[in-house]
C-alpha cells in the first residue's frame, strides 16, 4: 500500500527534477555563451530588456554596435558598467561580439500604444520624414534609411526602441553626455532640436511598428533636400558625402 | 629679553636644521645633471628594449587618459589625498619630455624629482622605480623619445591641503622614501634575482599588493596584500597561502596566469585585468618564469593575518555547525545560487575549465576580505583578452538585479557550501561597496 503510493510520487519527483534540470542550458563553447554578460541586461539574444533602458542589440548594424563598444571604452559614452565590461577586451573581440549580435534575427515586439496627443505625433512624424529646412534640420530618414531600419554598416535603425530610451539618448547628446566619433554629426543635429521636437520625435518613433524587413538597408541614401547642408559624420563615413 | 631671543634663536636653528635635514634627505643620491651625456644609445635595439621595459612597467596604462593619445598623460589617479594626474611622456618640447635628457629622466625614476626640480607624488611609484638600473632607465627614455610628440598640457593635480604643498611632500619623502639600487642576492639564482628586480622595480607590484599607512606609504616591498586606495578592490597578499601566495603552484601555472589571465588554479579580475592586458601578457617567457621563481619563494610574511584567518575559519566552522539548520538566509542564498549562478558555476560550484572559475575551494571566494567578491557580483566582468585567451567569457553584473540582502545571502551560500568554510557576508558589507559605485 505504502509503496504503491510512493512509487508515483517518486516518479513524479524524478520527472520534475529532470524537467528542472533540462531548463538549465548545458555549457556550450559558443559566442552566445561567452556574451552572457551582455544578454543578462540586454535580454536573451540581445532582444532588449523590458525596462526600456537596455536597448536591443539584435539585428543592429555591426559597425554601429562596434562603434558604441569603442565609445564606452574611450569615454564618448558614459555608463560605468559598460565601460568596465568592455575595457579588458580587444578590438578584434569587440568586433566579433558586435557582428554576432548584428547577425541575430529576433522578432520585434509590437510597439507600445502612444500616449502623446495626435498633434504631437503628427509633428514628430513630419520632423522624422521631412525635417525642417528652415532650421537646417535634416530628416531622420536622411541618414537612418527611408524605412528607419538603419543603414549598414554604421547607422542604427530608430524603430523598436522605447520612447524613454530615445529621449534619454537625444537628451544625452544635447548635454554632451553621449558623443560619437568626431566630427559628431548627431551632435550637430541634436543641437538644432528643441525639447518639444525631441519629445515629438521619440513619441512618434516609439509608436511605429517595424516593416516586414527590419534589417538595415544597403548604403543608398535619399538625396539631400534643397538648401540642406551635408553634415560630416565621423562614425559613419559613408554618410559623409556632398 | 635676552632669554627670549635665545629661545627664538634655538627654535630658528632647530627649524633650519630640520629643513636642511629634509632637504638633504630629499636630494641624496641625485645624479650630476650638468654632465652632458653624449653616449646615449638611441639605436633600435635599445629603443626596442625600452619599449619592452615600458610594457613591464605598464607605463602607458596610467600615462594615457580614457580615449586620449597614448602616453600623453591626463589620467586621474584617485588617492585618499585627492587626485593626481599623470603627465605627458611623449617627446613634445612644450608639454612633454622633449627637452629632457637621460639624466633628468633617471632622476625622475630614481629620485622622484621632475626636470623643473618639483618633487613628484608617489602615485608615480618611484619607491619601486628607484630600483631600476641606469641602463634600463636610459633604454626606457630612448623608447619614449622615439614616440610621436603629442602637444597636451599636463592637468594640475587636485590634492587637498596640506598634501598639495611641496613642503609636505618633502617631509613625506624624508620619512618614507629612500633612493636605492637593486641589490643582487648572491645566495639566490639568476632567475630569482631577475624576478625580484622585475617585481620590486618596474613591475611595481607592491604599489597595489602592499598595505598603505595613513599617509599613503607602503610598508616597504612586502607584498602582503592591501586595499587599493579609492577602488574598493583588495590586492591579495602574494605571500599568504590563503590569499594569492603561489608557493605551492608550479612555475608553469604562474606563468600561465600572468600570460593568459586565466589558469587552472585562478583567474584574474578587477584591476589585475588591466595589468595582465597591458603588461604581463607581453613579458618574455624567460622573464615570466623569473617572476614565478621569485613569487614562489616569497615567505609567508603575514603570520598575523594567517593566524587571524585560521582563527576566523575555526570560528566559522563553529558558526556553520551551529547554524546548519536552514535559516531564511541560507534558503534564500541557495535559491539565488540555483537561479543566477549554477548555470555557469555548476550545481556544486565546480565551474567549467577555461571558462567559469570553480567556486568550491577557490581562494578568491574564501578570503576574509570580501570586497572583491562583492565587486565581481555587483559589476560582473570579463577576464582580460590576451593572446592565450583572446575571447574571454564574461560574468554579468547583478548590481541592478539583486539588492544588498540578496547578494549577501548568495555570497554567504557560496562561502559556506561544497566544503567552503568562510564567514558570512552581511548586507552592510555589500552596501559599503555599492555606495561607492559610479554607474
Amino acid at each position: 500500500m505504502t509503496t504503491s503510493f510512493l512509487r508515483p510520487l517518486a516518479a513524479c519527483l524524478l520527472i520534475c527534477f529532470v524537467a528542472a534540470k533540462a531548463a538549465t542550458a548545458p555549457f556550450e563553447d559558443t559566442i552566445a555563451q561567452r556574451t552572457q554578460a551582455c544578454t543578462a541586461c540586454h535580454g536573451p539574444q540581445g532582444r532588449a530588456a523590458p525596462d526600456g533602458y537596455y536597448p536591443r542589440l539584435a539585428g543592429k548594424p555591426a559597425g554601429y554596435l562596434y562603434n558604441q563598444l569603442i565609445n564606452f571604452r574611450d569615454g564618448r559614452r558614459h555608463y560605468g558598467l559598460m565601460t568596465q565590461l568592455v575595457e579588458p577586451l580587444s578590438d578584434a573581440y569587440l568586433l566579433e561580439i558586435a557582428q554576432y549580435f548584428s547577425a541575430l534575427e529576433v522578432p520585434y515586439p509590437p510597439p507600445l500604444v502612444a500616449t502623446a496627443t495626435a498633434g504631437v505625433l503628427a509633428y514628430g512624424k513630419r520632423l522624422v520624414n521631412q525635417g525642417d529646412t528652415a532650421r537646417q534640420l535634416p530628416a531622420c530618414v536622411q541618414c537612418h534609411g527611408t524605412t528607419l531600419t538603419g543603414v549598414a554598416p554604421h547607422t542604427p535603425g530608430l524603430l523598436g526602441l522605447p520612447r524613454d530610451y530615445l529621449n534619454a539618448q537625444l537628451g544625452a547628446w544635447k548635454t554632451g553626455q553621449r558623443r560619437a566619433h568626431a566630427p559628431d554629426c548627431m551632435k550637430v543635429v541634436v543641437t538644432r532640436l528643441r525639447d518639444e521636437d525631441i519629445n515629438a520625435i521619440s513619441s512618434w518613433l516609439a509608436s511605429q511598428p517595424l516593416p516586414a524587413s527590419a534589417k538595415p538597408v544597403a548604403p543608398a541614401l535619399p538625396a539631400l533636400k534643397d538648401r540642406t547642408q551635408a553634415i560630416a559624420c565621423g562614425s559613419a563615413p559613408q554618410a559623409d558625402r556632398p | 629679553m635676552n632669554r627670549r631671543s635665545k629661545i627664538i634663536g634655538s627654535l630658528a636653528s632647530t627649524l633650519i636644521g630640520l629643513t636642511a635635514l629634509v632637504w638633504f634627505l630629499n636630494t641624496r643620491d641625485e645624479p650630476e645633471l650638468t654632465l652632458s651625456i653624449t653616449a646615449t644609445a638611441t639605436d633600435s635595439a635599445t629603443t626596442q628594449r625600452g619599449a619592452y621595459l615600458a610594457k613591464v612597467g605598464n607605463c602607458m596604462a596610467c600615462h594615457t587618459a580614457r580615449g586620449g593619445a597614448s602616453y600623453a598623460g591626463g589620467r586621474g589617479i584617485v588617492t585618499p589625498f585627492g587626485t593626481v594626474y599623470t603627465s605627458n611622456l611623449t617627446p613634445d618640447n612644450a608639454t612633454g619630455i622633449g627637452t629632457w635628457s637621460p639624466a633628468y629622466f633617471w632622476r625622475a625614476l630614481h629620485n622622484g624629482r621632475s626636470k623643473d626640480g618639483r618633487l613628484l607624488y608617489p602615485a608615480f611609484p618611484y619607491a619601486n622605480y628607484t630600483q631600476v638600473t641606469r641602463e634600463d632607465s636610459d633604454a626606457l627614455f630612448a623608447h619614449l623619445k622615439s614616440l610621436t610628440p603629442v602637444a597636451q598640457d599636463n592637468h594640475a593635480h587636485a590634492l587637498r591641503f596640506p598634501y598639495q604643498s611641496q613642503a609636505a611632500l618633502a617631509v613625506w619623502r624624508a620619512l618614507y622614501f629612500k633612493p636605492g639600487n637593486y641589490q643582487t642576492d648572491a645566495t639566490r639564482s639568476a632567475p630569482w634575482n631577475r624576478g625580484a628586480y622585475l617585481v620590486n622595480g618596474l613591475g611595481h607590484c607592491s604599489a597595489c599588493h602592499a598595505a598603505r599607512n595613513a599617509l599613503g606609504a607602503t610598508d616597504g616591498l612586502n607584498l602582503a596584500g592591501g586595499l587599493i586606495p579609492g577602488q574598493n578592490w583588495y590586492a591579495p597578499s602574494l605571500t599568504n597561502p590563503h590569499e594569492a601566495g603561489v608557493a605551492d603552484w608550479s612555475v608553469q601555472e604562474i606563468v600561465q596566469l600572468l600570460q593568459n589571465g586565466i589558469s587552472p588554479r585562478a583567474s584574474v579580475s578587477g584591476p589585475m585585468t588591466e595589468v595582465v592586458r597591458g603588461s604581463t601578457q607581453y613579458l618574455s617567457s624567460q622573464d615570466l618564469s623569473a617572476v614565478a621563481h621569485f613569487l614562489k619563494s616569497l615567505p609567508d610574511a603575514a603570520p598575523l593575518s594567517s593566524t587571524k584567518s585560521s582563527v576566523t575559519s575555526s570560528a566559522i566552522t563553529e558558526m556553520a555547525t551551529s547554524t546548519s539548520a536552514p535559516t531564511g538566509v541560507a534558503v534564500r542564498g541557495a535559491e539565488l545560487y540555483e537561479q543566477h549562478c549554477a548555470q555557469c558555476h555548476g550545481d556544486n560550484g565546480t565551474g567549467v575549465p577555461n571558462a567559469y572559475p570553480a567556486l568550491a575551494g577557490n581562494r578568491a571566494v574564501l578570503m576574509s576580505q570580501t570586497s572583491n567578491l562583492v565587486q565581481i557580483v555587483l559589476n560582473g566582468g570579463f577576464a582580460p583578452a590576451t593572446l592565450g585567451n583572446p575571447r574571454p567569457f564574461g560574468m554579468p553584473p547583478f548590481v541592478l538585479k539583486l539588492d544588498d540582502t540578496d547578494i549577501a545571502a548568495v555570497l554567504t551560500h557560496v562561502r559556506g557550501s561544497w566544503g567552503n568554510r568562510a564567514s558570512a557576508v552581511s548586507p552592510l558589507d555589500v552596501n559599503r561597496i555599492r555606495a561607492n559605485q559610479t554607474p
